[in-house]
């Protein structure tokens, strides 16, 4: 759709090729061609995924791990094949390191109810930051009120960045865990996950992070971060719903004990007494996501033959356009503005709710997102109800910055 | 605009969003409502003053979007005056008008209400449109007898 945005892309970036690869960018929404700038909530899906998933329950579906027919061996032969790509993704060492689960929000209970009841004990504290997910919250809350341990909270500063040296001062004697989320949903800051790594790990305290964000924009070695456990969500990566990743150093994962029961986790069970599983098996209680797990596996070979290096260019190249021509529209406040930071544009506009933007906006064709992004916190801190988001991915261009800018200054005009 | 948005954003929604009527704190209210819609962050605090079985009078706070806001506002004008029963009923017929489960209601019943009858296309808004007169049910339903000063 796009030669002239095309023109403004780095212009090796195949983003007509890549375009075409969605399907679902094709059509019309109340007429005008879709703009889709919810990527942050969830991606839409390449059809070299969507095949995938066709094809695989076209010929190779059957249950894994229990059939010695050939269709199991098959399916069973694409679930750990996919096991192994995620794990290149995120270079762990071994492909027993990678938990499939539903998503990030999944990963996370699975490490509070799992090392988090077998770790923790009254007077211990979590320590997370002021910009999580209500997934990186919650969790937290809840083994809290099971164990005694308490959850503490690194702030930031206006723009949206973690104060280091203040999450630094909250790691004391009592600290069991840093969890912190790599890109803020909310806001687009992308934290130095590093260097937080680097200091909880000076005093032996492991660190879990949220990569919800993260794994679309960026490329994540887990062994350069150093980092014990590593969450995602397939569908933010284009890949399908239902399916994420866990990833978590071996040794913690053998000593955490199991945190649901049931087929596929176990070894013998007799009415007296059950073996477990190894890891990951033993996590991933009951019949999987087999065919999602197929699916994500093709997002990420789909995502690694573009590259990363071109990802990051154009996304920071739409990230800067988008915001420096968001100050052309009157009465626009940019929610989030770190210094390093994802292509996320989180605002408000004056006199306008963002729930009424939304609504508009979805009438030239544009997808935002109007809420608080489960996010309540970051929503409180900046004192504000709500914001607009546009959020950025692989396929979108500059023209379709420029159609939601346009968009924008007719509807502030509107509501006067 | 996009005539396509008239249904919703009529220019009695701009005005009243623009200038809502009856919006103020009420230091002398028989009883204070907060309503609060979790999913978009719009609060509204509604106050009710009553006198022999009506609403003597009625004013709202908040922050809220362009539906809420003239929802609570165009609420306010039609409820002042009126008796706890003929309330009660406005709150029944308004919610059955925007949830679209009853097109045979007459919209004239409503008055200047009935611009809101075209949130009903839109499912993800409806509970802008009906947040204040929630409240006002629970303002209404807190007690059998509503406190007097007299
Ligand atoms: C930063 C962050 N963490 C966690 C999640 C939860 O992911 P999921 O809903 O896929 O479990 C999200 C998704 O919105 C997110 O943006």
């Amino acid at each position: 759709m796009t030669t002239a945005a095309a023109a403004h892309t780095p212009s090796t970036y195949p983003i007509d090729r890549i375009r075409a690869d969605f399907p679902a960018l094709a059509q019309q929404v109340r007429g005008k061609p879709l703009v889709y700038l919810d990527n942050a909530a969830s991606a839409q899906k390449p059809h070299q995924v969507i095949d995938t998933l066709a094809e695989f329950y076209r010929h190779d579906f059957a249950n894994i791990h229990r059939s010695v027919h050939t269709l199991g061996e098959r399916a069973t032969a694409r679930y750990e094949a996919a096991r192994e790509t995620v794990r290149r993704f995120l270079n762990a060492r071994r492909a027993e390191e990678i938990v499939f689960v539903r998503g990030t929000t999944e990963a996370i209970n699975l490490v509070a109810q799992s090392w988090g009841r077998a770790n923790l004990k009254a007077g211990d504290e979590i320590l997370i930051t002021a910009m999580e997910h209500h997934s990186n919250i919650v969790p937290w809350q809840l083994v809290c009120r099971q164990t005694g341990a308490r959850l503490r909270v690194a702030p930031m500063n206006t723009r949206g960045e973690l104060l280091l040296e203040e999450l630094a001062k909250r790691i004391g004697p009592r600290t069991r865990l840093v969890s912190v989320v790599h890109m803020s949903n909310a806001l687009g800051t992308v934290n130095p996950v590093e260097e937080i790594v680097a200091l909880a790990h000076a005093r032996g305290i492991p660190v879990l992070i949220d990569g919800a964000q993260a794994v679309p924009h960026l490329p994540v070695d887990v062994q350069a971060l150093d980092c014990d456990f590593y969450a995602f969500s397939g569908h933010k990566l284009y890949g399908p719903t239902g399916i994420g990743a866990l990833y978590a150093r071996h040794e913690l994962l053998e000593a955490m004990p199991p945190w649901q029961g049931g087929g596929e986790m176990i070894r013998t069970v007799t009415f007296e007494e059950t073996t477990y599983n190894d890891p990951p098996f033993k996590f991933e209680a009951g019949t999987p996501a087999i065919a999602e797990a197929v699916g994500l596996a093709a997002a990420i070979d789909y995502l690694e033959a573009i590259g990363w290096e071109a990802i990051a260019a154009h996304e920071h190249d739409l990230l800067e356009y988008a915001t420096a021509r968001a100050e052309e529209v009157p009465g626009l406040r940019l929610i989030g503005t770190a210094r390093e930071k994802g292509a996320i544009l989180s605002f408000t506009v004056d006199r306008v709710h963002p729930h009424d933007l939304g609504t508009f906006l979805d009438h030239y064709g544009i997808a935002v997102r109007a809420g608080h992004h489960c996010t309540m916190p970051v929503m409180d801190f900046f004192q504000v109800p709500a914001t607009a988001r546009a959020s950025f991915g692989i396929y979108n261009t500059r023209q379709e910055v420029d159609l939601l800018i346009d968009a924008l200054k007719e509807i502030i005009e509107v509501f006067g | 605009m996009l005539d396509d948005l008239r249904d919703l954003y009529q220019e009695v929604v701009f005005d009243h969003n623009r200038n809502p009527r009856n919006f103020r704190k009420m230091e002398d209210a028989d009883r204070t409502v907060e309503g609060h819609n979790p999913l978009c962050g719009d609060r509204i605090t509604l106050y009710l003053k009553f006198d022999d079985g009506r609403i003597a009078d009625v004013s709202f706070q908040g922050q809220g979007c362009a539906i809420s806001t003239a929802s609570a506002s165009l609420m306010t004008e039609i409820v002042k005056g009126k008796t706890l029963e003929e309330a009660e009923h406005l709150f029944e017929a308004f919610h059955q008008i925007v949830t679209g489960r009853d097109d045979d209601l007459k919209l004239e019943e409503l008055g200047k209400l009935a611009v809101l009858a075209g949130v009903r296309q839109y499912p993800s808004r409806i509970k802008c449109a009906t947040l204040p007169w929630h409240s006002l049910e629970a303002a209404l339903k807190g007690e059998e007898q509503p406190v007097s000063t007299e």
